[in-house]
């Protein structure tokens, strides 16, 4: 095992703002910060679950029918982490909706299935899920602290700002998403351009 | 209200005021991988609307006759990927074999769309809203016509964002998702109509 496996996946390799998967849930549920956390950490225990097992099966699975049954074998772990949800916290189920279905089809989850799960062993499959998946859950909480301090003026559901604050709803809407999604990887590309001037300087 | 106004009424809402891409977020991989050429994107809309329309009946059918019927709706996730998955592959075997010429200028997008969450969140909102079958297919065709709406509209600023100046941290990626914002922005404007 190999600790770089788990460390790549929070800064390296963000699965967000460097590889740019996983687009849908990022735009849709980000509206409040406990949504952000919630999806980003169901979509972390389907990832680690499912880079366990794929990872354990990558001597059977026949070539051709992989995809089919790496879809399988998350489509189970989301079945069962919809059924946990909606059991012990149905206040988040209840706002997430249908993204908790839809992490079947996130593409950050068969990407890794896919890139490093079925070639790495289990220790180091599951470093790399908890890596990406604490990436893909910080890159949300960002996003969604953003739109949710601005948008709505509130902090985890706190006011922050007092009653003489009016947010700028756009945020919360859905052109809200786009916005500050765009910007923000653009300031990262900014800092990452910088970073590797200051590097040749050197 | 008679059946045809209300079917019309429906999609009309899907199409303007409830877009699948830039209001239910659904289908942003798609719409913002191949949105680079109008050509590309016309021909995977078009394929997309195309599965969506048979996903929407099939899963119908599925949720009915296998789920319901046996009581087994916690298997819902895995039936509808399961289904979606094999009409994909159908879908691309019948292109494949009696018009060669769509399947080559399809090529790579038709094995993506099993990934395109429309696809599976068109099946999974037929159930929630509980639609009968007409309803269904209606509500996965004008869902297709969304994507395709959305998609061509942002292709064709694309291609020219190609051209224009653009400060370089935020070129390719971002201005992208920044223009869509301001698509989404445009379609806010449907919100006010009540149907």
């Amino acid at each position: 095992m190999q600790i770089k496996e788990f460390t790549k996946g929070l800064i390296q390799e963000n699965p967000t703002f460097v590889l740019l998967l996983g687009m849908c849930p990022t735009l849709a549920v980000t509206t409040s910060i406990t949504n952000g956390i919630g999806m980003g950490l169901s979509a972390t225990a389907v990832l680690v679950a499912s880079n366990i097992v794929i990872s354990l099966c990558r001597k059977f699975i026949p070539n051709k029918i992989r995809i089919a049954s790496y879809i399988v074998i998350i489509a189970g772990f989301v079945s069962a982490i919809e059924m946990l949800l909606k059991a012990f916290l149905p206040d988040i189920a209840k706002s997430l909706g249908l993204f908790i279905p839809l992490i079947v089809v996130n593409c950050i989850i068969l990407a890794r299935a896919e890139a490093f799960a079925s070639k790495n062993t289990v220790g180091n499959s599951a470093l790399d899920g908890l890596g990406i998946g604490l990436g893909f859950t910080g890159a949300l909480t960002i996003i969604s602290a953003i739109r949710e301090i601005l948008g709505n003026g509130t902090f985890l559901g706190i006011s922050v700002f007092g009653s003489g604050f009016s947010p700028a709803t756009i945020l919360i809407l859905p052109p809200g998403a786009f916005m500050v999604l765009g910007l923000l990887i653009g300031g990262i590309n900014l800092i990452r351009s910088r970073k590797e001037k200051g590097g040749a300087k050197e | 209200m008679s059946l045809l106004v209300e079917l019309v009424l429906l999609s009309l809402s899907t199409i303007l005021v409830n877009n699948f891409v830039l209001v239910k977020f659904l289908g942003i991989c798609p719409f913002l991988g191949v949105s680079k050429k109008v050509e590309t994107a016309v021909g995977m809309s078009l394929a997309v609307t195309f599965v969506m329309t048979v996903a929407s009946a099939c899963t119908y059918l599925v949720q009915v006759f296998l789920l319901d019927a046996l009581g087994i709706g916690y298997m819902q996730t895995v039936a509808f990927i399961l289904v979606i998955a094999v009409l994909v592959q159908f879908v691309e075997m019948v292109i494949q074999k009696f018009s060669p010429s769509l399947y080559n200028a399809l090529g790579i997008y038709l094995p993506l769309i099993t990934t395109n969450c429309a696809v599976l969140g068109v099946a999974l909102l037929n159930v929630q809203e509980q639609y009968d079958f007409i309803h269904s297919v209606v509500f996965g065709f004008s869902g297709g016509i969304s994507f395709m709406l959305a998609i061509v509209l942002f292709a064709g600023v694309r291609e020219r964002l190609e051209t224009s100046d653009i400060p370089k941290p935020l070129q390719g990626f971002p201005i992208a998702l920044i223009t869509a914002g301001l698509i989404a922005m445009a379609f806010l404007g449907f919100q006010g109509l009540k149907f």
